[in-house]
């Protein structure tokens, strides 16, 4: 039988309260697309589960000077934004792909990444674009790189008493272009055998930074740095992308396995191919104001 | 077990349901309301037969903890025909265009549709596709169904 008490806060104050009282007997849930399907498949749940669901004024999509998106934003909130259709793309890709619509109205972003799956659909966009997320606890609040946060899989370094209440993009990322592939065996209601997120800028013609980011290519979302650096100061070419395709699928960048969605050979064919196709679309997208 | 006293709207009404604080929006629907137009499938947010809306959105209400549900409304298939009667358009044209054929898919199917034709009265086939990813349909194919959301939002106009 699983039995478990619910509380439903409504500030962040009552959440750090409720988390020092409960200690580790505490887990935190959001929209429970996943916490709520764990229970059921495992039989197990904490002794108190604590609900976000009350922090309202956590939802939300800003621009002021840096992208500011709210750990209670929701997936739908994010497709359903222009600002991110037209300003980070990739994101945009990445969370308009996750689940269905009925997952998407109550899923969170943060509880994407905080569940810190190895397919997490949004990790991969967040890496490529330079993303910080904010984790407040009761001692106050620290800033961590997208680039540390994720230390294994479905681990991160998101402290039990923390909640992740802010995911920040620089202001500079409205000078890139970006996109997401998904590669799936589905359009709906799957997860990414492997999934490409590439953010470029361009000097004239030439490539002048770039972050490359798979995910389903090691036990946590990573990026392609040898990749990045080798497309530095480079040419817009055919073979200089196919290169930096060649070398993010190689052992330099991730570590492939076979598993039942798909092996690694054929991950590592995809990523060679979607490298280069997602570093042209991201180059199409580049606002022409800049 | 520690119990909870939920009140929301249910299908227009105003309604408290005292039920364990561990049970979900689709039980608390099937178990203490007895409404059973919404299905358990799969019970894990992956085939849409649970489907209601909560404040006009399509959630899984398989997954929906019922304390989340305090001061909301809550819309099932039981709750959108007039009531006289007289059926919703959706349900019109699912009827007229075979839109079902075993039936378990249905309620979600329509819950869906009408989450989207509420917000998008006149929506293109990608985006009824796109509305309707959550619904697993494994009798039709998805034309019909597809055909008969297409007809409905006509019968709306």
């Amino acid at each position: 039988m699983i039995d478990y008490d619910y509380k439903r806060p409504d500030s962040l104050e009552e959440v750090f309260r409720l988390l020092q009282e409960y200690g580790p007997r505490a887990g935190l849930i959001a929209g429970g697309t996943d916490v709520m399907v764990k229970i059921r498949n495992t039989k197990k749940a904490p002794e108190v589960l604590i609900s976000l669901r009350g922090l309202t004024d956590l939802a939300y999509i800003r621009k002021n000077g840096h992208y500011h998106i709210g750990g209670l934003t929701t997936h739908r909130m994010l497709e359903q934004s222009e600002l991110l259709q037209n300003e980070l793309p990739a994101l945009y890709e990445g969370a308009s792909r996750i689940g269905s619509v009925q997952v998407r109205n109550v899923a969170t972003l943060a509880g994407n990444i905080c569940n810190a799956a190895p397919s997490a659909d949004t990790a991969g966009p967040l890496l490529a674009l330079d993303a910080r997320v904010t984790l407040q606890g009761p001692d106050g609040e620290r800033r961590v790189p997208i680039t540390e946060f994720f230390t294994g899989a479905y681990r991160t370094v998101r402290k039990q008493t923390e909640v992740l209440t802010e995911i920040n993009i620089p202001a500079h990322m409205e000078q890139f272009g970006s996109a997401y592939w998904k590669q799936s065996r589905r359009k709906a209601m799957n997860l990414p055998i492997v999934g490409i997120a590439v953010s470029l800028r361009l000097d004239n013609d030439t490539i002048s930074d770039s972050r490359i980011a798979l995910t389903v290519a090691a036990p946590t979302p990573i990026r392609a740095y040898k990749a990045e650096e080798f497309l530095a100061g480079k040419p817009m070419e055919d073979a200089v992308l196919a290169e930096a395709g060649r070398i993010a699928a190689s052992p330099e960048c991730c570590t492939l396995r076979d598993s039942l969605r798909g092996e690694a050979w054929y991950r590592a064919r995809i990523i060679e191919v979607y490298v280069p196709r997602m570093a042209r679309l991201a180059a199409e997208r580049i606002k022409k104001t800049h | 077990m520690k119990k909870v006293s939920v009140s929301f709207t249910l299908n227009g009404d105003p309604v408290t349901a005292d039920v364990p604080v561990t049970w979900t929006l689709l039980k608390t629907l099937r178990e203490y309301f007895e409404l059973t137009g919404a299905k358990e499938g799969c019970g894990v947010g992956e085939c849409g037969a649970c489907t209601v809306l909560v404040d006009g959105k399509a959630v899984n209400s398989c997954l929906y903890p019922i304390p989340e549900v305090e001061g909301r409304s809550v819309t099932t298939i039981e709750g959108i025909a007039e009531k006289d009667g007289t059926l919703h358009p959706i349900q019109k044209a699912f009827l007229e265009n075979n839109g079902v054929q075993c039936g378990f898919c249905t309620s979600g199917m329509i819950m869906s549709a009408k989450a989207l034709l509420d917000q998008n009265p006149d929506p293109s086939e990608e985006d009824i596709r796109k509305s309707i990813a959550g619904n697993f349909c494994r009798c039709t194919g998805y034309v019909q169904i597809v055909e008969s959301i297409q007809m409905a939002a006509k019968l709306k106009e």
